[in-house]
């Protein structure tokens, strides 16, 4: 397979009660629970999408973190009428259980017992890469994968796969971790278009910036 | 040149059989998985499901292992992996990936309430528990993607192999019945109240079903079974829970699928499809297919025979297609009477010799995701 070199375009984390991107602050507020943070993210970033409130706690962080990302490509592609093609390469160690411990909590009494449609279908990882997919019309790649920790040379390796196949253009990869109000994102966009600005840095540095 | 990429092993633990022989035996004979079950442990009122029993899974272990610290689900996934490890020969080295693929893993551990159960609940502990036991020298990767898990697992296997990344990958997959699934998938109102009937006018959802399959995907042609020709995964970008009206992600898959695999769609023998027995999965798959012009090739589910394994299923299916394509050999689609789909699609309705040079597995699931998957069989040249 012939390998082209792959760059990366631009990152974000959230984290700590603080969102940023590509190495500048461009939110942060004093401490607060995650609901609190991420609706205030919303707001700042004046977001027009009602659904986001229907959204279990790891949907709504893949969802803040890709729309920083992707809203300024897939805004342009639309003007200019072109299809995109940006695949979803997404990993992290709690899988889906915030969710599912809350789901678990509802079925497990059974004088209380009252499973609900709208949370069981957040009990699935891959979810959150489904509400990325119709908010940003991404009809492409999109796989969800768990490890134990940040798995760096994995999600890049795949990544480039998918590029160097021509599956996909550009590749959002990275990491959305939630469990029990605790967090923490990085994202990235990933392509074969050089781009100079991350040229002594790779996903794990800037992971642990 | 992109290196070709092989499944020279496979198995499977399902309600039928430990073993694919047995598995094949029971399907010719009609035999299905799913039963009724009376468990307020599982459900409040009784429920038709496809489950094993844990005296044939204990017994079955027995004879490999006496460590006592595996789950259940541990337990059927190492029962499918362990042939197949020491028939391959394979030496588990840096160049051996072990790919675990479900879609919630050991999730009964939930209702314990324990650190130590907790943590179990994880899937990369499960994973890590699983890969231990043979002793793979790669960190496990787990793919979970919904009810597509366990054929985009096949998919990722693919893609590395291609890439050089590795020369041998084991995947196994695998899920459990349990109240979890089972009241998430009721409060949907997505169960059938008798066994499921894919593709039939008088479907009315799923029953769903347990199994752990295994295959090995390498860049070695030998003892070749199938070869993986074209691969796609694509999302319908259109509802969390439900599928495209038109079937859009499938369609796509599909379409790219083929692509790669550089062949046109009438070159397909037989496609070995999701079917879940839900009206909107059956009618989305059949619009899919017709917008390809799929809709003349013979089609099953084989959800009458094991239920809804969930990330466990692309894979089991995969594994029975590749029977099929080496016995010359179309498996009935059980539970399947009088179409019930709007646009009419080819679904077998008894079993029927035919060869098969090219075959299509496809699945899709919550979240919009879908995946495609091509393969060819295995020419034998003489010499």
């Amino acid at each position: 397979m012939t390998q082209n070199k792959t760059y990366i375009q631009s990152y974000i984390t959230i984290q700590n009660n603080e969102i940023v991107l590509n190495g500048t602050s461009v939110f942060k507020i004093e401490p607060t629970d995650f609901t609190d943070f991420s609706k205030q993210a919303y707001r700042n970033f004046d977001i027009q999408y009602p659904k986001f409130f229907k959204m279990d706690a790891l949907s709504k962080l893949a969802f803040l973190g890709s729309e920083l990302l992707l809203s300024p490509i897939t805004s342009q592609e639309k003007e200019e009428n072109k299809e995109n093609n940006i695949a979803l390469v997404l990993a992290n160690k709690s899988s889906s259980l915030d969710t599912d411990v809350k789901y678990q909590e509802s079925i497990s009494d059974k004088e209380n017992y009252f499973p609900s449609p709208a949370v069981f279908v957040y009990t699935l990882p891959n979810i959150c890469l489904g509400e990325i997919s119709i908010r940003h019309q991404l009809k492409s790649e999109n796989s969800f994968f768990i490890f134990d920790a940040f798995n760096t040379e994995f999600l890049f390796n795949y990544s480039g796969i998918l590029l160097n196949t021509n599956k996909a253009d550009t590749v959002l990869c990275g990491w959305v971790e939630f469990f029990n109000d605790s967090y923490k994102a990085f994202l990235c966009t990933i392509s074969k278009e050089e781009n100079e600005k991350y040229k002594n840095e790779n996903i794990n540095t800037l992971y642990n910036k | 040149m992109i290196r070709e990429v092989y499944i020279p092993e496979t198995n499977c633990i399902t309600p039928l059989g430990f073993d694919v022989p047995s598995n094949v035996e029971a399907i010719l004979r009609g035999d299905s998985g799913i039963q009724l079950h009376n468990d307020i442990a599982l459900m409040p009122a009784s429920f038709y499901a496809a489950i094993i029993s844990n005296e044939k899974i204990n017994s079955a272990f027995e004879k490999i292992s006496t460590d006592t610290k595996y789950s259940r689900l541990e337990k059927m996934m190492i029962l499918a992996l362990e042939p197949i490890i020491k028939n391959s020969g394979v030496e588990l080295n840096s160049k051996t990936a072990f790919i675990l693929s479900t879609t919630k893993g050991n999730i009964t551990a939930l209702k314990e309430d324990s650190e130590e159960s907790f943590n179990n609940a994880h899937l990369d502990v499960l994973a890590k528990n699983v890969a231990n036991f043979f002793g793979f020298k790669t960190q496990p990767i787990v793919v979970s993607n919904a009810c597509v898990s366990g054929i985009l697992a096949v998919s990722v296997a693919k893609r590395m192999i291609q890439s050089e990344l590795y020369d041998n990958v084991f995947v196994v997959a695998g899920d459990e019945v349990s109240e979890f699934v089972l009241s998430g998938f009721n409060s949907f109102q997505a169960m059938s109240e008798l066994p499921c009937k894919p593709y039939s006018k008088n479907r009315t959802g799923v029953s769903l079903g347990e199994a752990t399959a295994a295959v090995l995907v390498s860049a070695e042609v030998r003892n070749a079974k199938i070869k993986v020709i074209g691969d796609s995964s694509i999302n319908d970008a259109n509802h969390i829970s439900g599928p495209s009206r038109t079937g859009e992600g499938l369609f796509k898959s599909i379409q790219n699928a083929l692509k790669e695999a550089q062949i046109d769609a009438d070159k397909i023998d037989y496609i070995s499809a999701h079917g879940t027995a839900t009206p909107f999965n059956d009618e989305m798959e059949a619009i899919a297919l017709n917008r390809l012009g799929l809709q003349n090739v013979p089609i099953n589910s084989l959800k009458g025979f094991y239920g809804h394994t969930l990330g466990a299923s692309g894979l089991l299916e995969t594994v029975i297609a590749i029977e099929s394509v080496n016995q010359n050999m179309l498996f009935e689609s059980k539970g399947f009477d009088e179409i019930g789909v709007s646009e009419l699609i080819n679904v077998i309705e008894k079993n029927e010799e035919r060869n098969i040079d090219y075959f299509l597995k496809t699945a899709s699931g919550f979240g919009g995701c879908n995946t495609a998957v091509v393969f060819e069989k295995m020419k034998h040249e003489l010499y």
